[in-house]
């Protein structure tokens, strides 16, 4: 931390930013102490005081209406071929560009008179399947990946990275343009593409962790207690490693469901008619000086899906954070 | 090279560790390389401590790793019980390993936080027989928690983060001695944890060498800890031994400048003692490029040009009392080295 | 040491009138609002610390030792402390009632604080004379050449060799005590009248922990320089300072001259927090008496007695009552306990307990320390 003393005789300019630096130090001195206090009340449980719950509620409202939201667009997504809505594809003519709050369409029509409820609730389906499938690969083969050349280091890594590294340096979607060009527009070639552009990204997340985590005496301990390579690997450093990619895959759903957006805005995703968001949001561009809202509801879907995803990835990383800075 | 000697190895029938030459380099690239600990000897008999005290950086605790084989020393050997761990590798290594184990400075870093207590503890016997009775292993967890006073119900479920570090470092010591192991190293277990918790776990160290038998090599920097918990103590200082000898006997007649200084630094909590003043100039030389000769010449207050030219070997000076210097205190200077003597002799 | 801090203390030239103490400190309560709740890390203390004299300050972590220097430095962050109770009297002038501007004009000139970690007190990527010379030319009005030279002659007397070339150099490439001679040497460049040490030598070697700790003691000789040494280590103050006081879970709970304190010390704590270092004099194997438990949670506390679920002393009135600070025949000797140790009260509690076989917190006795059997 830096001394107080030299703070009061930096010119002007400095003062007010060590000032500051010598506060958060000192903030970080106190979180220390009251860890240590953390680990002291351990075994008791400690009294709910004002602030405690203060903060939970503060956390609270935001957090659990972003969640609500999620769990809406899942259930929708799931249970869509049931729902009271029309098909995806049923073409109501007279009813074309209907505003909402229509008569048996909820949500108003497209130009093509498709219920646009009925296609968002579609449109969940292949944008979650896409944007899940697409995570859980990455995070499968990335970090498994990145946890491997994080652990063994070596000729491995440096290849493995320099790999990584040469993916990250083309911009995403072109690399996504020009592979989705290649394997074709199929809902599995949409996600294997979008997975493979995304491995990088948890690789270089899984060899960081995984470079911390192998310092750890856990980690020599096991190996001087006789355990193998393999069950060091998936006892002692995949544990610690799951939860921050996992947590990074909850924020990229996000930008996942965003680039399968984009991808329908160009053309390039699922084949019409099947519905997606982002492709409802590129037909509805046509109306948007008419009838604003068959390409605003589709928009103002995804960004809520969006935020909520960052923001309740956002919360649940936090809280796994300060468990681990509490070790 | 000009060892520190292994004049202070016993030929004893009870040696249990008995770690001959030792080195340890680190490559910097270019040629150049950190000289981490440099032809290092000592022996461990059955049911001993031996402390191991250094400030930081004089390869206390690299020795301590490179006995287990983390990293593989450079040179030298460490033979446990006759068989030379340098030589073994894969799985006759990772056998014969588990005799030895270790307790580590940091008990929060030394247990994963995902995982439960007993798991922890129990970890060796999963590896080494997956087959047994889940209720004997578990016995035998629990037997361990109970030994190292914790409460095998209230604690046996619960991950490392909600213990304090004391507990913590009850939790490592359960670990280490599952396996039953013939050595235990302890490397500073004591130096992260508060007064009145360091004398728990110095305790309940000794508790547990007399009730499991074991052999113990302890490295700390704490003089007063090291002598407190050892019947052998070996100093070092950059890389090399400077005094060994049995706790009383370095402690009561330090001969080596070094021990002498090291020990005249310790505060000592009695205002009527006199203060401890700074018999040392100067920091410890980068192990990169070490001094030549005896090591710590360029901060002794004995140094001669002798010292430069030639590095002193151990040697005796007292019953079970051993060191490395030329010019020591309160004992017989160092005859002349063997080739000088030679050279002599051939000329005359 | 004493006599000459004595002499100092008398003799100061041009200090402000007044022969009140430098620093006084009453019933100080710095309280953190926690997610876990109200943490009571300094709970009602009083120091007071006279010029030329040294306060040493022991106790162990989460003791809140920490805490109550840097609430009299003012370097508490605002939004973790709720505001402070008590006064903070610097030569009679409460500190809490200045603004941050005010609180930097102080520091410095009046006081200065060495932390643990030089590495995280200086600025890494400022050169060792800059990080100097600015503290001089801001407060003494010192011209860059004037303020080159004083840095070299501060540099050389905390004992730097070839201090002209350690200004051009950055504080990586020093080892950690000469990092510490540096954030001293920072420290003491305005002449301040008070120093707070927080635990300088614990990251340090015993042989640079011995040269550091000589260092301080001679400039505050020679600055006339009143010090508060906070630490965990015994052996540390024992020998370094007039008086101390001993922490322990956010309160004082001895308070006395040094070496008063070592030759009839009276809490508990005290006792068995000297009995559970192992000693360089005592033979190997020595068994120590270790105190059992740990500290209690500053968030949680007991209603009695603070120490009592761990004293050998304890009695059914300590678990209810939180004794206050009483004196003994000397008058500076303070302690925060019913039954002191060396006392007819004390003596008669242990053996009570020790017939029992147990404390009235339940401990069992044969846990505890053997001493007055």
């Amino acid at each position: 931390m830096p001394a107080p003393e030299p703070a009061p005789n930096r010119p002007g300019r400095l003062v007010g930013a060590d000032s500051e630096q010598a506060t958060s130090s000192a903030t970080s001195a106190a979180e220390l102490q009251a860890g240590q206090f953390g680990n002291a009340a351990a075994t008791t449980e400690p009294s709910p005081e004002p602030a405690q719950r203060r903060r939970r509620r503060k956390a609270g409202v935001l957090f659990y209406s972003c969640l609500a939201w999620l769990v809406l667009v899942v259930v929708v997504a799931i249970t869509a071929p049931w729902l009271p809505i029309p098909g995806p594809d049923a073409i109501d003519i007279p009813n074309r560009q209907a505003p909402p709050f229509t008569a048996g369409h909820l949500l108003g029509t497209d130009g093509l008179g498709r219920d646009i409820a009925s296609r968002l609730a579609y449109g969940a389906r292949v944008s979650l399947i896409i944007s899940i499938a697409a995570v859980v690969t990455g995070i499968v083969v990335g970090g498994t990946l990145g946890m491997v050349v994080g652990y063994f280091r070596g000729r491995i890594e440096t290849v493995v990275m320099a790999a990584v590294d040469v993916i990250l340096a083309f911009p995403a979607l072109v690399l996504l343009l020009a592979l989705v060009a290649f394997v074709g527009q199929s809902l599995t070639a949409i996600t294997a593409v979008i997975a493979f552009v995304s491995i990088p990204f948890y690789a270089r997340v899984a060899r960081a962790t995984t470079l911390a985590v192998s310092q750890r005496e856990y980690v020599l301990a096991a190996g001087l207690l006789g355990a193998r390579t393999r069950r060091i690997l998936f006892r002692e450093i995949m544990p610690n490693v799951i939860l921050p990619v996992a947590a990074f895959g909850l924020i990229a759903l996000g930008v996942v469901i965003v680039l399968e957006g984009s991808l329908a805005f160009l053309g390039l995703s699922v084949q019409a008619p099947a519905a997606t968001w982002g492709s409802m949001i590129a037909e509805g561009r046509r109306y948007l000086d008419s009838d604003a809202h068959i390409a605003l509801i589709p928009s103002v879907v995804m960004f809520l899906t969006v935020l909520s995803l960052n923001f309740v990835g956002d919360v649940l990383r936090s809280r796994f954070d300060v468990r681990e800075a509490n070790l | 090279m000009a060892g520190s000697g292994t004049a202070h190895l016993r030929d004893r029938e009870d040696i249990v560790l008995s770690v001959e030459d030792l080195v340890v380099e680190f490559p910097l690239g270019g040629g150049r390389k950190v000289h981490a600990v440099s032809s290092v000897s000592f022996d461990l008999a059955e049911g001993e401590t031996l402390g191991l005290v250094g400030e930081s950086g004089c390869g206390k605790s690299t020795t301590g790793r490179a006995v287990m084989q983390v990293p593989r020393p450079t040179g030298g050997s460490v033979r446990l019980r006759g068989a030379d761990l340098t030589g073994l590798s894969g799985e006759a290594l990772r056998r014969t390993r588990t005799q030895l184990q270790m307790i580590f400075q940091d008990p929060i870093s030394s247990l994963n936080p995902r995982r439960k207590v007993r798991d922890i503890i129990g970890e060796g016997l999963s590896i080494w027989r997956p087959d047994a009775d889940a209720a004997e292993s578990r016995k035998r967890v629990d037997e361990l928690l109970d030994a190292v006073g914790l409460d095998p119900e209230t604690s046996g479920d619960r991950r490392a983060h909600q213990f304090s570090g004391g507990q913590c470092q009850r939790i490592c010591i359960a670990r280490s001695l599952v396996l039953d192991p013939d050595v235990l190293i302890c490397d500073e277990p004591v130096s992260a944890l508060d007064v009145s918790v360091q004398a728990q776990i110095l305790n309940l160290l000794e508790d547990m060498k007399a009730r499991y038998g074991l052999t113990m090599l302890f490295i700390a920097h704490d003089l007063a800890v090291v002598k407190n918990i050892s019947d052998r103590v070996a100093v070092m200082y950059l890389g090399k031994i400077c005094e060994v000898g049995t706790a009383d006997a370095v402690y009561a007649r330090p001969a080596h400048p070094y021990t002498n200084a090291l020990l005249a630094s310790v505060p000592r909590p009695d205002p009527e003692a006199r203060a401890p003043s700074a018999p040392l100039e100067g920091d410890v030389p980068s192990p990169i490029d070490p001094p030549s000769g005896c090591r710590f010449r360029t901060r002794c207050p004995k140094a001669q040009e002798r010292c430069a030219a030639e590095e002193p070997l151990v040697r005796e000076i007292g019953p079970d009392h051993f060191i490395a210097c030329h010019f020591p205190v309160d004992a017989p200077e160092a005859p002349a080295s063997l080739d000088e003597r030679s050279t002599a002799a051939s000329s005359s | 040491m004493t006599p000459i801090a004595a002499a100092g203390s008398a003799s100061r030239p041009g200090g402000p009138e007044g022969g009140g103490p430098l620093l006084e400190v009453r019933d100080l309560h710095t309280l953190f609002d926690t997610p876990r709740g109200i943490v009571r890390a300094v709970d009602g203390v009083s120091i007071a610390v006279d010029r030329g004299r040294t306060l040493g300050i022991v106790g162990e972590s989460g003791s809140g030792k920490t805490v109550l220097s840097r609430s009299v430095m003012n370097l508490l962050p605002k939004r973790a402390a709720l505001p402070a109770d008590g006064e903070i009297l610097f030569e009679e002038r409460d500190l809490r009632a200045l603004t941050n501007k005010q609180m930097r004009e102080y520091w410095g000139p009046q006081l200065a604080m060495v932390f643990q970690d030089p590495m995280t007190s200086l600025n890494p990527v400022v050169k060792i004379g800059r990080q100097i010379t600015e503290a001089l030319r801001e407060h003494l009005d010192l011209g860059r050449k004037e303020a080159q030279v004083q840095a070299v002659d501060l540099l050389r007397s905390v004992g730097i060799p070839a201090p002209e070339r350690r200004l051009a150099e950055y504080p990586h490439q020093l080892s950690g005590g000469m990092r510490q001679r540096v954030t001293i040497a920072i420290a003491l460049s305005c002449s301040p009248k008070l120093l707070l040490a927080d635990e300088p030598t614990t990251a340090l070697d015993v042989t640079v922990q011995a040269q550091i700790l000589d260092l301080l003691a001679r400039q505050q000789q020679e600055r006339h320089m009143s010090m508060v040494l906070v630490t965990h280590d015994l052996g540390v103050v024992a020998n370094r300072t007039d008086e101390i006081a001993v922490m322990y879970a956010g309160q004082i709970v001895e308070k006395a001259p040094t070496r008063t304190l070592f030759r009839s010390m009276r809490h508990p704590y005290t006792e068995a927090l000297m009995r559970s270092i192992p000693r360089i004099e005592n033979p190997s194997h020595t068994r120590l008496d270790a105190i059992p438990g740990r500290p209690p949670d500053l968030a949680k506390l007991p209603v009695g007695c603070r120490f009592a679920p761990r004293c050998a002393n304890a009695q059914p009135r300590c678990l209810e009552e939180n004794p206050p600070l009483f004196t003994d025949d000397e008058p500076r000797h303070e302690f925060r306990c019913f039954f002191p140790v060396g006392t007819p009260a004390g003596d008669e509690a242990r053996q009570r307990n020790a017939r029992a076989g147990r404390t009235a917190a339940g401990i069992d006795m044969s846990t505890l320390t053997k001493a007055s059997a």
